[in-house]
């Protein structure tokens, strides 16, 4: 493996990446907004809710399926605090954001991708790269490193930094900081690098039919579709983030993902690719 | 022995039903600047490309620098320099990162790097932008980075597509003294596409003129003008006085063309060395005073023409 080439592939990527507003400003405002700021308006809500206040019955009225069949085990856990403001958001930060939270590294890896397979065949710099003197598995290695591994630590930054708003402005009525439990933690280290690679495999497949950056975006951006319904089986009382959930979720990100991937590896032929510049 | 940077036997790519190159063979000395002439579509870029590694051919074998582009692809990529037709740099980074990258890319010892990137930058003349982004180049900066990039590693072979296309007059000849170098100096091979036939005269030892794929003619310009019998240029040195005399028998003799004069001399073409002694006789016998008879040189340009007017003809 030439190591070198492909840590200089992986770095200029990297590089071009961050050059781009395009690609930079889903990449800030995204998480921004999913892991910063709606759970500090959340949290800063419900620290400021009393709980028998109406935001509280409206929440309770209108997320009744999901407590209506919440497992056993939830609701011991449940049993466990005070008051319904507390039981609320445990809910809302154990249960509903997790799948909010899939879409980060999705998202992430997808645009990062976008920018490095369709972006660059866009800005007519890959002619360039496939003549390196790499093979095409190191090359195509390279390419889908980069993204993946920058998804992965977005998704995992995120949640740093999601776990500190939340401590920040619930810390006061839960009387507790908000720690990794084992469902976040199989989110973190087995459904993260799987709805990354997702997101990527999605993009190299999506890149090798479109010409530019934006189509790829626009195309590729469908993968987050599936969490959406996610979220909604989640509010719906369908499915509830339990360890054995993450587990099942993240066997089932895992395959498309492999086949993705292992198909972009496939088709990702020097050849081919220059031929249709 | 002569030793070959490149060999490459009855060679043929195809896509879909276009033929790109047709069974190609030529072969190009270690040291020599060998040119690669031909219009938009007659196969130079694919040629590049196979000659790479980069595209596969369908049929006939190719050896550079002793290896199998096929199948030793990477090996040979590391001794290879490429100038593509478009420079392929990354605009939104720096000079210096572009040619970091690509020092990395091509495995130039780490502790060279620094310094060979900098010795590119004020070869090409690019240190005092060399940390502005190159989306701000104008195109003659961009084609000097990409020239840079293509010899940054030091490359055994080098190959450039229009290397001068967008420079200065200085720069070209800039351009055209480092070829002479690294071709003369050191021993390097440079395999030169180009539409610039001026530009490969001056530089090319032999030069290859492909036609719809296929090799239309090989060899030094002298023997390309021999093999195909383009028309000769003579300069014809008379005394003035008789010079109405001397366009009267020049217009008479059929195998002569475009005779014209200037204030110095008469110019006329031919493709018939034979008509020489006869016109001297004529034009003595009539008491012209000839002072010189030179043939002009033939250019690329002409034997190019030359080449594709057959062509036409046979088309």
């Amino acid at each position: 493996m030439n190591t070198r080439a492909m840590w200089a592939i992986i770095r200029k990527d990297l590089k071009v990446v961050l050059q781009s507003k395009s690609v930079l400003i889903p990449l800030i405002m995204v998480p921004l907004i999913l892991l910063v700021l709606m759970p500090g308006v959340g949290g800063l809500l419900l620290a400021n809710a009393d709980a028998d206040s109406e935001m509280i019955t409206d929440f309770r009225r209108e997320a009744g399926a999901f407590f209506d069949n919440l497992p056993d085990t939830f609701s011991t856990r449940l049993d466990q605090y005070d008051n319904e403001v507390q039981r609320i958001t445990y809910i809302l930060f154990n249960m509903f954001f997790p799948s909010l939270y899939l879409i980060l590294p999705v998202m992430a890896a997808n645009v990062i991708a976008a920018d490095s397979f369709a972006g660059e065949k866009e800005r007519k710099t890959l002619e360039a790269l496939l003549y390196a003197p790499t093979t095409d598995r190191e090359l195509y290695l390279a390419k889908i490193v980069g993204p993946w591994v920058a998804g992965i630590a977005i998704g995992w930054l995120g949640y740093i930094a999601f776990a500190l708003v939340v401590t920040a402005t619930t810390f006061s009525y839960m009387g507790e900081a908000f720690i990794i439990d084992g469902t976040w933690l199989l989110l973190i280290i087995w459904i993260v690098p799987a709805a990354a690679g997702l997101g990527l495999g999605a993009m190299v497949w999506v890149s090798s039919r479109v010409s530019t950056f934006q189509e790829a975006y626009q195309l590729g951006g469908m993968i987050v579709i599936p969490l959406i319904l996610l979220i909604l089986g989640q509010v719906g009382g369908v499915v509830y983030f339990s360890p054995l959930i993450v587990l099942i979720i993240g066997a089932v990100l895992w395959v498309p993902t492999i086949i993705l991937i292992w198909y972009g590896a496939r088709s990702f032929k020097r050849g081919e690719l220059i031929a249709r510049l | 022995m002569t030793s070959y940077a490149i060999n490459m036997q009855g060679v043929t790519r195809r896509f879909g039903d276009t033929c790109a190159v047709d069974d190609l063979s030529l072969s190009v000395a270690v040291g020599e600047v060998f040119g690669f002439l031909g219009h938009n579509g007659a196969g130079k870029t694919t040629s590049v490309r196979l000659l790479n590694g980069v595209l596969m051919a369908d049929s006939g074998d190719i050896r550079v620098l002793g290896l199998d582009p096929q199948t030793e692809g990477p090996q040979l990529r590391s001794r290879t320099g490429v100038l593509t037709e478009t420079p392929s740099l990354d605009e939104r980074l720096t000079a210096t990162d572009n040619l970091t990258i690509y020092a990395d890319l091509y495995g130039v010892p780490v502790q060279q790097v620094k310094q060979r990137v900098s010795t590119m930058l004020e070869t090409f003349g690019l240190s005092d932008r060399a940390h502005e982004k190159v989306g701000g180049y104008s195109k003659g900066m961009k084609q000097r980075l990409a020239l840079a990039r293509a010899f940054l590693h030091e490359p055994e072979l080098i190959f450039l597509d229009e290397p001068t296309s967008g420079l200065d007059p200085v720069a070209t000849q800039e351009v055209h003294e480092m070829i002479r170098h690294v071709s003369q100096d050191e021993g390097r091979t440079v395999f030169l596409c180009t539409h610039n036939l001026v530009e490969a005269q001056r530089l090319c030892n032999r030069v290859a003129v492909m036609e719809h794929g296929r090799l239309a003619a090989m060899g030094t310009p002298k023997e390309l003008a021999r093999e195909i019998g383009t028309n000769v240029t003579y300069r014809l040195e008379i005394g003035l006085e008789q010079r109405q005399a001397a366009l009267d028998i020049l217009k008479r003799i059929p195998s002569l063309m475009d005779v014209q004069s200037d204030d110095e001399a008469l110019m006329f073409t031919s493709t018939d060395r034979e008509m020489i002694p006869d016109l001297l006789t004529q034009l003595v016998s009539t008491d012209v005073r000839v002072y010189a008879l030179t043939p002009q040189a033939t250019s690329l340009e002409d034997i190019y023409l030359a080449l594709h007017a057959r062509k036409g003809h046979r088309q």
